[in-house]
């Protein structure tokens, strides 16, 4: 184990596969001085600037280059400095990434990893501060990974990478600096395999990345009034692990979904319906969201706060269900 | 290869017409001098990446034409299983990666392509082939760009046939055309006769000697008309018919044909060649019409490995 930030875990994890496969790659704009963030710092100076290859600020080329270099045999990994300008290259991940095994009838693969740093940071505004997540779910050939710790960002990182798969990788940036124990050498979290984060008996809330602490220190809360929360850290979204939540739905007969994202449209209303469809009879109250209303995210720190879901409002809702 | 070019393509037309093929189909004809004369000049394991109007490029690059006709016709045996039709017509094989239903898409994909090539440290090169239309989309400057940042080893390809669909491209078009964006983007370019496969041929093959000789990227113009609609089904009423009846005197095959009549080749010849195009391809139409439709299960299969909706798809 060494203690690291999550920025420190996604750095180590593409380092240790860049060691052991040398047709990983990664490009993007910036990676030569370490990354916006710092996640790929250092590297350039031990992989060189065509592994850790900049990139001109050209989102499609960035998407549509590592589509083509996937299907000509190597590994890709693509920064796309934020989840919002990945949208400059919707065509290149949605139309060809995702699709071009199928459509090909299966004559190729497209291993690639699409690291999008997503959510809401400090004063950002609406075109930096996006949870896009729930859109690349609905999309057949993705995979899609949110994880909300450092050790997580390590195996899901080493796991997208060795994946034939397109992976769109979410990293929170709130989350860049937290730090927390990694196991060492060769971690590999399996894709829909969800992580209980807290044990509970009374309800279960199921959230990912950075919502997921704020779903955490909600439960704390809740202790202390005696209501046991069960928290589930879904990891990755498609596929997500409906075993888990099915597992600790039967057992809580409540189910609360938080996330950071807009609420219409969102991860949580698949996992509500979902529950709804196959476990009704064990709810003992309507299943609930709780997640961002469907306005941009402002500048202002207050106005950006009335986006953010907080544990108060977490805290607020399972009374409120607790009670029905 | 020009004859094959055009005898699938009336077949494919033919197959069109009898309802056996339900999606779009582009037709290259009159543009086979150009697919002729890039495949040519590439290597069995060379890249290409083509448009919605592949089939020519897809079968100059050596693709079986039965596997193709299947294909289109959606049917068992198709290349790419029935599941891509048309527009997405692959080989991997012979190194076709894959046609596109996105007009300049395959850009960016094949300077990937040639990215790759440069990172493994290969000889290779990677073609893509587009129309007039495709360089007023963002990926044609994107895609060009990063090949030249990189000096990577790819060939570009403007088929510039006059339409985007049913629109005139100039119309469409400010500045100087292709040649001068691509030169404006440090990229050597030249203009070409696209219905002269011999000015073709030698083109591209002093291109792909300067590519694989490390010399960067290069971009080629071919110049050329489009002799029927933009689909199967457009009638291309939106131009005079006078100006296709010239554009047919200049038919790439024709005057390929009266080049090789200078050169002693008898006219027999040139009509067995002919014959035996069209006689291949409606064989490959009779085939593909007898072959069943695909196994259901397929519609499954090769989605991702990763929540592979075998296991669960709701
Ligand atoms: C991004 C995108 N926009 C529009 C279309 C519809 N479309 C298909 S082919 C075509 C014309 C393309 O013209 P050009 O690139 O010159 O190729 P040509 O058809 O002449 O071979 C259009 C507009 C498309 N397929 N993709």
């Amino acid at each position: 184990m060494t203690v690291m930030t999550y920025a420190e875990a996604g750095m180590t994890a593409l380092a240790e596969e860049m060691r052991r496969d040398p047709l990983v790659w990664a490009v993007g704009e910036d990676l030569g001085r370490g990354g916006v963030f710092g996640q790929y710092k250092g590297l350039v100076e031990e992989f060189g600037p065509e592994r850790i290859s900049d990139a001109p600020i050209s989102e499609s080329a960035i998407m549509g280059a590592s589509v083509g270099a996937a299907m000509a045999g190597t590994r890709p990994v693509v920064e796309m400095r934020f989840a919002d300008f990945a949208l400059c290259a919707v065509d290149e991940l949605v139309n060809q990434a995702a699709k071009a095994r199928y459509m090909l009838g299966g004559q190729t693969k497209v291993p690639m990893v699409i690291r999008e740093p997503m959510g809401m940071w400090r004063s950002s505004a609406a075109q930096h501060s996006q949870s896009l997540e729930s859109w690349y779910t609905h999309i057949p050939g993705l995979v899609v990974a949110v994880p909300s710790t450092p050790a997580d960002n390590k195996g899901l990182l080493k796991a997208a990478i060795r994946a034939d798969d397109p992976v769109v990788y979410f990293e929170h940036k709130n989350l860049w600096g937290m730090e927390g124990e990694v196991p060492d050498g060769d971690l590999l979290i399996p894709f829909g395999r969800a992580r209980i984060e807290r044990e509970g008996r009374d309800i279960t809330i199921v959230s990912w990345s950075s919502q997921l602490h704020t779903a955490s220190r909600a439960s704390g809360i809740l202790e202390k009034q005696d209501i046991s929360a069960e928290v589930i850290d879904l990891r990755t979204l498609w596929p997500w692990d409906r075993d888990a939540v099915f597992a600790s739905v039967e057992k809580t007969g409540r189910l609360l979904i938080t996330h950071e994202s807009v609420s219409v449209g969102g991860f949580g209303a698949e996992i509500a319906a979902t529950v709804s469809e196959y476990l009704f009879k064990a709810l003992k109250s309507p299943v609930r969201r709780r997640a961002a209303p469907r306005i941009p995210i402002s500048y202002a720190p207050l106005l950006e706060d009335v986006v953010r879901v907080s544990e108060a409002q977490i805290v607020e809702t399972v009374l409120e269900m607790m009670s029905s | 290869m020009m004859h094959r070019i055009r005898a699938f393509e009336e077949a494919a037309a033919r197959a069109n017409k009898e309802q056996l093929v339900l999606g779009a189909i582009h037709l290259s004809i009159g543009q086979e001098a150009i697919a002729s004369g890039v495949c040519r000049n590439l290597r069995t394991d060379d890249y290409l990446l083509s448009t919605h109007r592949g089939h020519g490029h897809t079968l100059a690059k050596g693709a079986n034409a039965t596997a193709m006709m299947s294909e289109l016709l959606g049917r068992e045996g198709g290349i790419c299983q029935g599941k891509g039709g048309s527009m997405h017509i692959a080989d991997f094989g012979v190194g076709m990666l894959g046609a596109n239903g996105v007009v300049a898409a395959n850009i960016n994909i094949a300077a990937g392509a040639a990215h790759a090539i440069k990172l493994k440290g290969e000889d290779g090169v990677a073609c893509s082939i587009f129309g007039d239309g495709a360089i007023n989309r963002g990926p044609f400057l994107e895609g060009l760009n990063w090949a030249g940042v990189f000096k990577l080893p790819a060939l570009f390809v403007c088929e510039s046939n006059g339409f985007a669909s049913t629109t005139r491209t100039e119309a469409m078009t400010s500045g100087d055309g292709p040649a001068a964006r691509a030169r404006a983007l440090g990229i050597p370019a030249d203009e070409v006769d696209g219905n002269d496969i011999v000015a073709v041929d030698e083109t591209v093959r002093a291109a792909v000697n300067a590519i694989r000789g490390g010399g960067g990227p290069r971009f080629i113009v071919c110049k050329t008309y489009r002799l029927h609609g933009h689909t199967a089904s457009d009638p291309a009423a939106y131009r005079p018919r006078e100006e296709v009846d010239v554009a047919w005197k200049n038919d790439p095959i024709a005057r390929c044909a009266a080049i090789l009549r200078e050169v002693g080749v008898k006219a027999v010849e040139l009509e067995a060649h002919r014959d035996a195009a069209a006689t291949e391809m409606d064989e490959a139409y009779e085939i593909a019409k007898a072959a069943p439709w695909p196994d259901l299960a397929l519609a499954y299969t090769d989605v991702q490995d990763i929540g592979d909706p075998r296991e669960r798809a709701f």
